[in-house]
């Protein structure tokens, strides 16, 4: 009794106590925010990677694909059917778009990776809808700057909206003038050796981007001249007559491809963000809008394989809030890719995303599916292993960054140590007047380890409470941290997110708390052995 | 009675008891075959010069500390060589300690420095079980040293003579058979001091307490019924021996 009475006593009359349950608090609260913090972006960057993968993809090894792609999904169905709630087939390809910057009149050609899919079949798989801009409004710093150009309900599909098809037909409109003066002026000097030699089929479209709206692309005849500047892109243009060029339009790889191609272009491909002076909000500014024409180069599926290019027609952006997926992939009809790629003779394929019923049958699935398909034409992975290393890179640093943390506690943990050998010593007397009184000295050692105890126990519930609402309130400390420092401590453009994600799993909280609590009572027992140890004359005699 | 001493064991012994301590590399000697006892109802005082071992020889009878030779018999049973479970409860059951300065702790208040030895007797539920009673009792013990009026205050709020009766109440709550005093006056003024005095004659009389009283105040150590004196080391000759 005696014990709980001195222990609560103690807590209550030694202030310098506090500076312990302070730095237990401390180091409580960091870590749980931090904790939930990473898993709030670990979270949401899986949730964000899954919905892009789907559960399950069956790849083939090579560009190629696999033929008959009917027959594939007769196969993964028969095997596997109980476990799948919807899968689509898709291609898979590496690539390279090239558009040109209505404003600077720049040229790129980024490289990146096409998604031949076909939309109804995605969004069975992953929420399509929700990444597509024509669903969604366009919200900036919070204001909606533009609203939803489509309903939900309205079923995906390569068509244009209403502004882009009008853009579309603006776009073409100013084509058709600048080729007219061209041809009626006479503006074509001889043409030059040194492009349409080599690919003689080659899609060569020049934009006439001269006007202030601007937004259609430069489609140069070879890589090389896409690096050029705009004068050499003309120059590339002018050696075909505007006729063939229109002829190339139409069908951009010879008369394979009778499907027009339409794509649906990352957000990070083609974008950036500019500071508007008059409202000081970051804006994002699109390179390229739906209706404008970008060359999409790829490789044919025969071996080895060769470079073709084509016209495609932007439909939609999209935004995934994957930086790597929204920088990187451009979606793309399915029956188009083929035909331009040479897959639709044999109706071929690269890969087959599957949506399970229950991820918790993932490994029961991929068996049946290993079964089924014979080992070396293609790779079954779940989107956890192909995403592996992006996702072990966060777990390794989220594990680092706890021993770290911990070791803050460990650091309190210690000062403990020094102030409870300090409380030992001035109690010494205290602690001869007790044994004198009957007290054992297991009785006194128990009033410091559970001294220890308690300062555990206050300062770890004091850093969960702390914690909690640092957690809850984040965002607003986000907010006032930037208003106090004048420049944005979460900058939404850097990590896609709009508010600060966090996560709270209880597990967490109670493994740190009662680690915490630990570590106290772990520092509080050397301290209680000497207050035991102390000889009960020689505590009295102490002044 | 004297008569009776003799038939019986006394109460507490402590036989030839040898205690020297270590200061620095020196060994020092305290106690050189120093003996003592005390028959139940007695009031013993030792007298002694400062450093003549007399505190020494009354924390090896209360069992604090433990002779380098010798023997502490508690009627006629060897208590020295116990377990120090055993002797944890001896101190707690047997004995009270008051000393100079008094030793209360500064954390409680005088009530709970009061119930603390019986806080350590019990565990948590039978403390809890019988805390009315406990209360009571100390209250009551409170009202015995006439501090009925400073029950909840805290020792450093309380004047020397009040820490002392405080610290004779806390001695006596646990109903000990020996009451161990070491210079119950030595801080206080005389006035104060003979108020304590008064207070443990009263005790040993109307309770036939058993006390040991080590001073070093020949006034003082004159009121017990039996006064010795030690130096340097040992038992030189009994002072008076009070006619029973």
């Amino acid at each position: 009794m005696y014990k709980l009475l001195l222990c609560l006593r103690y807590l209550r009359t030694r202030y310098i106590a506090l500076a312990c349950i302070v730095s237990v608090m401390l180091g409580v609260a960091t870590m749980i925010v931090v904790n939930s913090v990473m898993a709030g972006f670990s979270t949401e960057m899986r949730d964000r990677l899954h919905n892009f993968l789907a559960d399950i993809v069956i790849e083939s090894r090579g560009t190629a694909g696999i033929p008959n792609v009917d027959e594939q999904l007769r196969r993964v169905q028969e095997c596997a059917g109980q476990y799948i709630a919807a899968m689509t087939p898709s291609i898979e390809v590496p690539g390279m778009v090239t558009f040109t910057d209505p404003y600077s009149r720049e040229s790129y050609t980024l490289p990146i990776e096409i998604h031949g899919i076909d939309p109804e079949g995605k969004a069975a798989v992953g929420p399509l809808k929700d990444y597509l801009d024509s669903y969604n409004a366009i919200v900036e710093d919070g204001v909606v700057v533009r609203p939803a150009l489509r309903s939900s309900d309205v079923p995906l599909g390569w068509e244009l909206t209403p502004q882009g098809q009008e853009h579309y037909e603006l776009v073409q409109e100013r084509k058709r003038m600048f080729l007219d003066e061209a041809s009626q002026s006479g503006a074509f000097p001889p043409v030059m050796d040194r492009t349409t030699e080599s690919i003689p089929d080659d899609p060569v479209f020049d934009s006439v981007d001269a006007t202030e709206s601007g937004d259609t692309l430069d489609a140069p005849g070879d890589p090389g001249t896409v690096l050029t500047d705009a004068t050499g892109d003309k120059d590339a243009a002018a050696e075909q007559s505007p006729e063939m060029m229109f002829e190339d339009y139409k069908l951009p790889v010879g008369s394979t491809a009778s499907e027009p191609a339409r794509i649906y272009i990352g957000e990070g491909l083609v974008s950036f963000f500019v500071k508007n002076q008059q409202t000081g909000r970051q804006q994002k500014v699109m390179m390229v809008e739906p209706g404008d024409d970008v060359i999409v180069s790829t490789i044919t599926a025969q071996t080895p394989p060769e470079v073709t290019k084509f016209q495609a027609t932007v439909v939609d952006s999209f935004h995934s809030g994957m930086s790597e997926i929204d920088s990187r992939i451009v979606l793309m009809n399915i029956k188009a890719l083929q035909q331009n790629r040479g897959m639709h003779l044999d109706d071929a394929i690269t890969s087959i995303h599957i949506r399970l019923k229950d991820y918790a049958d993932a490994e029961k699935a991929l068996a049946a599916l290993e079964q089924a398909f014979p080992p070396g034409q293609v790779t079954i992975r779940t989107w956890e292993e192909k995403q592996g290393l992006l996702l072990s890179a966060v777990e390794v640093e989220t594990a680092i960054l706890n021993v770290l943390l911990f070791l803050i506690i460990a650091v309190a943990g210690f000062g403990i140590l020094a102030i409870f050998y300090m409380i030992v010593v001035e109690k010494t007397r205290d602690i001869g007047i007790l044994k004198s009184l009957g007290a054992s000295s297991s009785g006194v050692m128990s009033i410091f380890l559970s001294y220890g105890l308690a300062l555990g126990v206050v300062g770890s519930s004091a850093g969960v409470m702390l914690g909690l609402l640092f957690v809850h309130y984040i965002n607003e400390i986000e907010d006032l941290l930037s208003w106090l420092t004048g420049r944005k401590v979460f900058d939404e453009k850097i990590y896609y997110f709009f508010e600060i994600p966090t996560s709270i799993s209880p597990w967490m909280v109670i493994s740190v708390a009662l680690g915490a609590i630990a570590i106290a009572v772990l520092a509080s027992i050397l301290p209680a052995r000497r207050a035991a140890a102390l000889h009960p004359v020689r505590a009295l005699r102490f002044e | 009675m004297n008569d009776i001493h003799r038939m019986t064991p006394p109460l507490i012994s402590a036989e030839a008891i040898s205690r020297s301590y270590l200061k620095g590399q020196h060994k020092v000697p305290v106690l050189r075959g120093a003996g003592l006892s005390a028959h139940r109802g007695e009031f013993v005082s030792v007298i002694g010069q400062s450093g003549s071992g007399k505190s020494t020889l009354l924390h090896v009878m209360g069992l604090l500390d433990s002779p380098d030779v010798g023997e502490v018999r508690l009627e006629g049973n060897r208590i020295d060589n116990l377990s120090a479970a055993a002797r944890d409860q001896l101190r707690n059951h047997v004995f009270g300690f008051i000393f100079q300065f008094y030793h209360l702790l500064p954390e409680l208040s005088l009530l709970e420095n009061v119930m603390a030895p019986l806080m350590i007797r019990h565990s948590i539920i039978d403390f809890w079980r019988k805390r009315k009673a406990t209360r009571d009792a100390a209250l009551e013990m409170l009202e015995q040293v006439g501090l009925s009026h400073r029950v909840h205050h805290r020792p450093s709020e309380l004047s020397g003579g009040e820490m002392q009766r405080g610290a004779i109440a806390r001695a006596l709550i646990g109903k000990p058979e020996i009451l161990l005093a070491d210079e119950p006056t030595g801080n206080l003024d005389a006035e104060t001091g003979r108020d304590i005095m008064e207070l443990l004659n009263r005790l040993n009389q109307e309770q036939q307490l058993t006390i040991v009283m080590v001073t070093h105040d020949e006034a003082i150590a004159a009121q017990a019924h039996r006064t010795v004196r030690l130096q340097q080391g040992q038992i030189q000759r009994v002072l008076h021996e009070e006619a029973a």
